[in-house]
């Protein structure tokens, strides 16, 4: 088994092959479709997001001139496919490189991106 | 010794698939084998129904994880086909280099995969690395690793510029010595030969009589390819299918792995022929008519017929994926090779459950 000499020194002194990951993170690619947000300062109230959603994870709950209008974003049942990023037309959802963060339950996003209460989804049907 | 039967699967520690064998034996050999399958059935053809036409393909693309560009790309192709879209150019140079790196990714894959049910853990693991070369190249030219969600009807979503198509040769250039240090191992090693040479064999007129598809075919001579067909742009960038014709275990294995050789030399090829241009028609309309379309992929010929009836909904969507039509072979190959080797056969076809049972 001669010619394995040769692998079996470089094994002993390279590095390994895997990165050192909490102290080395892998860099995004630019373009990478992570997080999505929705920036309810210049949101228009269309609901086109809502409509061309293939899984029907945004929602606009109240109509265009209620004060009190809202678009409910579900992380965790969205699938990244930059859909609606693509047809707004006010450039208010915006997608991130970075990925969703982990939780321990399934959120639904309102307002500045924080979590609404579950009984309110339910209610409007989301 | 009497017969016994036992069931192989659908939890296997070998088996990657939830594919269920029910293998009757005399003493260590499979005399009679009757599959099961169903365990990971979704109704994605009748999802595919209830949804706008449009967003079927974010939904067939998750038919498989391994194949999803692929079977994006078929959906779109079969609805280009009914509203009668003309394809930029660039983009149908996009779709096979977007194509060929999944093959490249599910051909490593199946190689690691092939290395982990004979034990081999480190060419496991050598494999999977070459592999994430493969995912970083579509990572940064989709925007994703495995579901690129690029492929829309009426062209492709994202281009590649002159900036990602330096990075991406190389990164090409980085993967070729990968592969390179595989490679001999699964040509020459001894263990890996005794393993799969004559053990799972497949005569040429049995695979065309049950209609095997892809490398199964092509490991036993049947020199078919659907990307003879010439769609998007391999009619242009010239092409030849990659047969052997011993028909078992080995053979297959090496058509793969000159597939893998192959796809690597189609990504260079079509992206220093990449024309200019647009990546994208607007497509208005809906889809009303019939049409039936067959794309290649890693695992053989796919097939997509779609009917609609001039509303945002299809009527019909129907989908062949290639494991479905190499199960018939594979119980062919069974009869007579020991227990030990069952998994290794079953692996030898490439199953892919998910795409069988949609």
């Amino acid at each position: 088994m001669p010619w394995m000499i040769p692998n079996i020194a470089k094994n002993l002194t390279g590095s390994p092959a895997t990165r050192k990951y909490p102290f080395e993170k892998r860099p995004y690619f630019p373009g990478t479709r992570g997080r999505l947000e929705v920036d309810f300062l210049t949101c228009g109230y269309c609901g086109l997001c809502e409509r061309v959603c293939p899984a029907q994870a945004i929602k606009k709950i109240g109509d265009k001139k209620d004060p009190d209008v809202t678009i409910l974003y579900k992380p965790f049942a969205c699938i990244y496919c930059a859909r609606c990023v693509e047809v707004c037309k006010f450039g208010s959802v915006k997608i991130f490189e970075e990925h969703t963060a982990p939780a321990d339950r399934k959120l639904t996003l309102g307002r500045e991106g924080e979590p609404v209460d579950e009984e309110f989804v339910l209610n409007n049907g989301f | 010794m009497p017969r016994m039967t036992f069931p192989f699967g659908p939890q296997h520690p070998v088996l990657p698939e939830a594919i269920q064998l029910k293998l009757t034996v005399e003493d260590e050999r499979v005399v009679e084998v009757l599959p099961a399958i169903g365990y990971m059935h979704r109704g994605i053809e009748k999802a595919a129904e209830k949804n706008p036409y449009i967003n079927n393909v974010f939904l067939c693309e998750r038919i498989c994880g391994i194949c999803s560009f692929i079977h994006g790309m078929a959906y779109c192709q079969t609805i280009e086909e009914i509203m009668e879209v003309k394809v930029p150019p660039r983009a149908e140079y996009l779709r096979v280099i977007w194509s060929e790196l999944s093959r490249l990714h599910s051909h490593l894959l199946w190689l690691g995969l092939l290395a982990d049910s004979f034990g081999f853990e480190s060419l496991f693991m050598q494999c999977w690395r070459a592999r994430e070369i493969v995912l970083d190249m579509l990572e940064m030219t989709t925007g994703q690793r495995v579901i690129q969600s690029t492929c829309v009807i009426g062209g492709v979503r994202r281009d590649i510029d002159a900036e990602q198509a330096a990075r991406m040769r190389e990164m090409l250039k980085t993967l070729k010595p990968q592969i390179d240090a595989v490679i001999p191992v699964f040509k020459h090693d001894y263990t890996i030969k005794s393993r799969t040479v004559g053990r799972g064999v497949l005569p040429k007129d049995q695979a065309w009589k049950l209609g095997a598809v892809g490398p199964t075919l092509r490991g036993s001579g049947g020199a078919w390819d659907a990307r003879l067909t010439g769609y998007a742009a391999y009619g242009e960038l010239g092409f030849e299918p990659m047969v052997e014709t011993d028909g078992d275990s080995y053979a297959r294995t090496q058509v793969r792995v000159r597939e893998t050789y192959q796809a690597y030399e189609l990504v260079l090829k079509a992206l220093d022929r990449l024309p200019e241009g647009e990546t994208k028609v607007k497509v208005k309309g809906f889809p009303n008519g019939e049409a039936a379309i067959r794309v290649e992929q890693p695992r053989g010929e796919l097939f997509y017929y779609a009917l609609g009836d001039g509303t945002s909904h299809l009527e019909r969507l129907k989908v062949r994926t290639p494991t479905f039509v190499n199960i018939p072979a594979l119980l062919t190959m069974l009869p007579g090779c020991e227990i030990a080797d069952v998994p290794v056969i079953v692996l030898s076809i490439d199953p892919c459950m998910s795409c069988t049972e949609r």
